[in-house]
């Protein structure tokens, strides 16, 4: 290969055979390629939506480049883009880097609602194909070969006649950059998309999409390798701890910084009513943060309390109220009803309570800063970052690390913000690590709700009217996009505006009615500043909540009509894709049909039965069928059998999604049978493991049937948080199957079950 | 006062300078050397994340003071297996997939190789005793457990 470029402008910019046989290309240049539409060019040009390059690049030995401006949470991600990449530009899976976030990459969104795939994959995908087209005119040009008379092996452009006819996308391209124009919507984050001449791939041609290729991610995790956000060290940097009151809405009126003098290097950093100290060892800033004495304010929460709180909620004001879908005339369709049957259903307070509890990294300069984090939001935590600093955004950069798992807008972003803090007081970087107690005590958290669901029936039972509104404080307390310094604690204790947006939504459910309604109404934060009890989105926010309301009711509504609860749901879905799942679910678990309860355990101490639950969530459908036994005298349930039909259209990695199908159910059954946060009139009083009690190897449901519905012919619409929300629901209708009592209430722990059946004998 | 301490980890001897022998031994594993592996998830000894093998026992690193286990044999993940050579527990967790985020896997596994290097068959209610103190938010429990089974099918 020739590397001066003066001789390579003479011989002309085509390669050539040499008489040896070997390849001889000519790689100098930023020029254009006499026939091609692009210019390759030395310099990677800016980020920007409309540059093919802000997409897939190709590294100097051939290797494509993908950059994914969202993050993995853990579901593989990585290995699925690369997948995808793969399959377009037509090289072996193992040739394709995956660059997640960070200052290579365009924003795409951070994580959300199994866009991964269904958004950020897809674009990926037809920047690849969009690559591999370009790619092949350039190979046109050089081998002077027609474009349609060439085709990709394997990262090799040929002829299809002759294969001696060939070149690389090294050679073609390798460590330089397309210099090409996309047709861009003009629109970043999520939203972004182009549009290109290349066609996709169908479904018939894939070698690599559909392929259950093992994660890359793995081995690294196995080997203890993986460097994690946690395992980020700089020099110099510093560790902290930050201090947090035990009354919420307490700040520091003194602190007595001899009460830790006798702890090398340790020190405080108190500002306005943010409080830390820090350390050169981490030992001794989790020493100094205990030691450190501190009087606070008096604060008077008076919070409800978990126990109470639903009665609150029920009781609250309403700041704001919604209509998601409003058809018919639903208050008219009422009046026609023969029958009215209405049921209320109460969903706690959540926390994400990942493993890890927050932590990250920050080196902020005079100009400049620099966090390291796993949060879902990496370029929303920089835009925090510079609000709160006072840094253009552009001068803030997130680097993405593997991190826990956080299962929603977890507090990773308050991480790194109190780390930028403390970097930017002291001059120095500083790695903020969040102890167990924050972990609960302080992520912004899933809210309760009250969930009221009324049908109004016909003479022959069918319903005619139905109406639904959770009731709950809002979704949005703190926005999920961390983009902005009141989204975080230390904007909230810095004095920073605050912007909670009053909202809620419910999912447009599939199931159709002459009149329908969904609505939703807010109640107003119990506090606004700094509040333990923050909300925002916990995985999957729409679905647990609501889905334990609707699906639980719908079954309340088959059985108050004598109907078998898969065939009342099928007389409502119209969608053939609704229709499968729900069919799916039902014949692979051996679904018998007749209506529930059961009524034939009623004189066992246990009762086996079985409940289905559906949703469709965007365009990912879902029927979950569990089967349960319940023991009478304690009101403990075992968890049998999950029967899970999951059409989320075409499938990258089989293996892979029924591992991402599987693990969710678990962690939806835990979120379902365990989790509440609890609180009392000053404060959250979930401070770890024992107290925020969540599912453990025993509890895991003794066996997981996942029915993958194939849709190669479909757009991939994610996964990730789909099928979680539907177990509460499944549960509780087969408990119901099994007893003919009704739960009301997450979580479903022995003595909320016991009582429940007790008040149903007396 | 900062002491001297000689620490034996993954078959190297390490020593170093401590100004407090309560010091729970993540820290000297972390902070003093550098480690990445065992993780701290709680301080409590309550998930498992920062689990090590002290004279081959699983031990929780972030409630042991590093001065009991001076000259002792502690083993971290990265001491039990690589990627040439891997224990097998590693080899089945990585033929299972088992993981999602992984961040607690330092309790699983090191809690597997344990059960594995005593037991090699071991019955069900074994292995879920053995994982019953265990935290993983990702919903992992039972991939780990058949991950012990594939394991055990290799010898």
């Amino acid at each position: 290969m020739l590397n001066n470029e003066t001789t390579a402008l003479q011989i002309s910019r085509r390669a050539f055979l040499t008489a040896s046989g070997a390849l001889l290309v000519t790689v100098a240049a930023p020029l254009e390629w006499a026939e091609g539409q692009t210019t390759s060019a030395t310099t990677r040009p800016p980020l920007k939506g409309d540059q093919l390059d802000s997409y897939i690049t190709i590294d100097p030995d051939g290797t494509v480049v993908a950059y994914y401006g969202r993050i993995d949470g853990g579901q593989g991600l990585e290995t699925a883009i690369a997948q995808m990449v793969a399959e377009e530009i037509d090289v072996p899976y193992e040739r394709v880097r995956v660059v997640i976030s960070g200052p290579q990459a365009l924003d795409m969104g951070g994580a959300s609602a199994g866009q991964g795939v269904s958004l950020s994959g897809m674009l990926l995908r037809r920047t690849a194909a969009e690559a591999r087209r370009l790619l092949i005119e350039m190979a046109a040009a050089a081998l002077a070969v027609p474009a349609n008379q060439l085709t990709v092996t394997d990262g090799v452009v040929h002829s299809v006649s002759d294969t001696t006819k060939r070149i690389s996308y090294a050679d073609l391209i390798g460590g330089r950059y397309f210099g090409s124009k996309l047709n861009w919507n003009g629109r970043n984050g999520a939203a972004t998309q182009v549009e290109t001449p290349a066609p996709l791939k169908r479904p018939d041609q894939f070698k690599v999409i559909g392929k259950s290729i093992p994660r890359k991610d793995i081995p690294p995790k196995v080997f203890g390798q993986m460097e994690m956000v946690s395992d980020v060290r700089l020099p110099g940097m510093l560790h902290a701890r930050m201090i947090r009151p035990t009354v919420a809405g307490a700040v520091p009126v003194t602190v007595d910084e001899a009460s830790i003098a006798g702890i090398p290097g340790a020190k405080v950093v108190w500002i306005k009513n943010l409080l830390g100290v820090v350390a050169e060892k981490e030992w001794n800033a989790v020493k100094a943060a205990r030691a450190l004495k501190v009087t606070w304010s008096e604060s008077r929460p008076n919070f409800p309390g978990n126990d109470r709180v639903h009665q609150y909620i029920r009781q609250a004001p309403v700041i704001k109220r919604g209509i998601q879908r409003e058809n018919g005339n639903v208050d008219e369709g009422f009046k026609q009803a023969a029958r009215i049957i209405e049921g209320e259903y109460e969903y706690p307070t959540q926390s994400h309570a990942s493993t890890g509890p927050g932590c990250a990294v920050a080196d902020v300069h005079a100009d400049s800063a620099t966090i390291w984090t796993s949060t879902q939001k990496p370029f929303g935590s920089a835009a925090c970052v510079a609000d709160l600093l006072g840094l253009p955004p552009e001068k803030v950069t997130a680097i993405w690390k593997f991190g826990t798992g956080s299962y929603g807008r977890n507090d990773q972003g308050d991480a790194a913000a109190d780390a930028a803090v403390l970097s930017k007081h002291l001059g120095r970087p500083v790695r903020v690590q969040y102890m167990r107690y924050e972990g609960t005590g302080w992520d912004p958290k899933g809210t309760a709700s009250v969930n009221r669901a009324k049908v109004g029936l016909d003479a022959t039972g069918k319903v005619i009217a139905y109406e639904f509104i959770s009731k709950a404080f809002s979704r949005q307390d703190t926005n999920p996009r961390e983009g902005d310094a009141g989204d975080v604690l230390a904007g909230h204790l810095l004095g920073a505006p605050l912007h909670p947006n009053p909202i809620f939504e419910i999912p447009v459910a599939s199931y159709t009615f002459d009149h329908g309604r969904l609505g939703w109404e807010i109640v107003p934060a119990l506090m606004e500043r700094a509040s333990p009890l923050r909300t925002t989105h916990v995985r999957d926010p729409f679905g647990g909540p609501i889905l334990f309301g609707s699906e639980s009711f719908w079954d309340e509504v088959a059985a108050a009509t004598s109907a078998d609860p898969v065939d009342f749901r099928l007389r409502y879905l119209t969608n053939p894709r609704d229709r499968d799942a729900v069919r799916r679910a039902a014949e692979h678990y051996g679904w018998q049909m007749r209506p529930s309860p059961r009524n034939d355990q009623k004189d066992s101490d246990v009762a086996v039965g079985r409940g289905i639950a559906f949703r469709r969530h965007f365009d990912t459908f879902i029927a979950l069928i569990a089967e349960v036994t319940v023991h009478r005298k304690t009101g403990k349930l075992d968890l049998l059998r999950y029967v899970c039909a999951h059409d989320c259209g075409m499938i990258v990695n089989p293996q892979t999604l029924k591992h991402v199908i599987d693990r969710q159910l678990v962690y939806g059954t835990s979120r379902a049978m365990f989790e509440e946060v609890r609180f009392d009139a000053n404060m959250v009083t979930s401070v770890d493991w024992a107290t925020y009690p969540v599912l453990h190897v025993a509890d895991v449901p003794a066996q997981i049937d996942i029915v993958l519905i194939e849709r190669p012919e479909a757009a991939p619409s994610g996964a990730a948080e789909m099928c979680l929300g539907l177990v509460p629901a499944a549960i509780g209708n087969a408990v119901f199957d099994a007893t003919g009592v009704r739960l009301r209430r997450v979580p479903f722990t022995p003595e909320r079950v016991k009582a429940a059946l007790d008040r149903a004998s007396v | 006062m900062a002491q001297e301490l000689t620490l034996q980890v993954d078959g190297r001897a390490r020593t170093i300078e401590i100004d407090d022998p309560a010091m729970p031994l993540l820290y000297a594993l972390r902070d003093e050397l550098g480690l990445i592996n065992p993780r701290f998830g709680c301080g409590l000894g309550q998930c498992g994340a920062c689990t090590v093998h002290v004279d081959g026992h699983s031990v929780r690193s972030c409630v042991t003071p590093v001065r009991s286990v001076e000259g002792k044999k502690i083993t971290t993940l990265a001491g039990v297996g690589t990627p040439e050579k891997p224990h097998p527990i590693q080899k089945a967790w990585i033929e299972e997939q088992v993981n999602q985020c992984a961040y607690c896997i330092n309790g699983w596994l090191m809690t597997a190789v344990e059960l594995f290097d005593r037991n090699p068959h071991p019955t069900d209610a074994q292995i879920s005793a053995a994982f019953a103190p265990l935290i993983c938010r990702c919903g992992t429990h039972a991939a780990a457990v058949r991950a012990v089974k594939r394991a055990a099918q290799s010898v």
